[in-house]
């Protein structure tokens, strides 16, 4: 990408000391999202107060299981990018946020882990 | 240079209130809510790989009026920051950034997101009588 001053691409660090990278990620992750979210919400809508023999059939369903995947993928990614923006705008103390955005992670790790074994889970069972 | 010398910018009073900054703020607001949400549909997701009976008792839960209310704040919140996410990306293409346009988006991405909200609730409630 050739979008930064000759300063900039020179010591090739941005102001977060990581380039746009960051910026970029949570551009795609976004583009990725909007026609994911569209779907898997008006599918829940759909869907109802499902039973859960209704909902694990359609979770099941290869394409269903692929897509609930690469949302949950893209939703995670996109929302740890969002969080960490958000907490290195409103934490100032350096070892506090050092520490936040690392818990940050970690729990944003767990639950994106945690949502795709779910969906592995019931698409293989 | 000292960190102390340099210039500060106004803070947000001093600044006349403005339709965007609203939007603009609650763009963050539902970002940060919908990573909560985000919690809630790992825990549900969990819920139907435990099993029938524990998927019935959060089923249960997400059904009362607690459930629904809060449901329906992430619903909103979701077709907000997705229609909000529009016109930022637009933004980052570099369009939009007249005044007028900017006012105009805002308000087209306030009514897509209560369009969008009804439409999925009126469909909800059709799936839950039919």
């Amino acid at each position: 990408m050739s979008d930064r001053t000759p300063l900039a691409r020179a010591r090739g660090l941005g102001a977060a000391h990581g380039g746009t990278h960051h910026w970029w990620t949570q551009r795609a992750t976004a583009v990725v999202l909007v026609p994911l979210t569209l779907w898997f919400a008006f599918s829940l809508a759909a869907l109802g107060p499902a039973d859960h023999a209704t909902a694990s059939a359609w979770l099941a369903h290869p394409v269903n299981a692929v897509l609930v995947l690469v949302l949950v993928a893209a939703m995670f990614h996109h929302l740890h990018l969002g969080l960490e923006v958000v907490i290195e705008d409103y934490v100032h103390s350096r070892w506090v946020k050092f520490a936040t955005l690392i818990l940050q992670k970690f729990v944003t790790i767990i639950f994106g882990f945690g949502a795709a074994f779910a969906v592995l889970k019931i698409a293989l069972s | 240079m000292s960190e102390r010398s340099r210039p500060l910018s106004p803070h947000l009073q001093i600044y006349r209130f403005e339709w965007p900054m609203l939007l603009s703020i609650t763009h963050r607001f539902t970002g940060v809510g919908l990573a909560g949400g985000a919690i809630v549909l790992v825990w549900w997701l969990i819920a139907l790989a435990i099993g029938p009976e524990y998927f019935a008792f959060a089923q249960a839960i997400l059904g009362s009026w607690v459930g629904r209310l809060l449901l329906l704040g992430w619903t909103w919140a979701t077709f907000y920051h997705l229609c909000n996410g529009i016109r930022h990306l637009c933004w980052d293409g570099g369009w939009g950034f007249e005044l007028r346009i900017a006012r105009a988006t805002g308000i087209v991405v306030v009514i897509m997101s209560i369009v969008l909200t009804l439409a999925s609730w009126l469909i909800a409630y059709a799936a839950r009588g039919g």
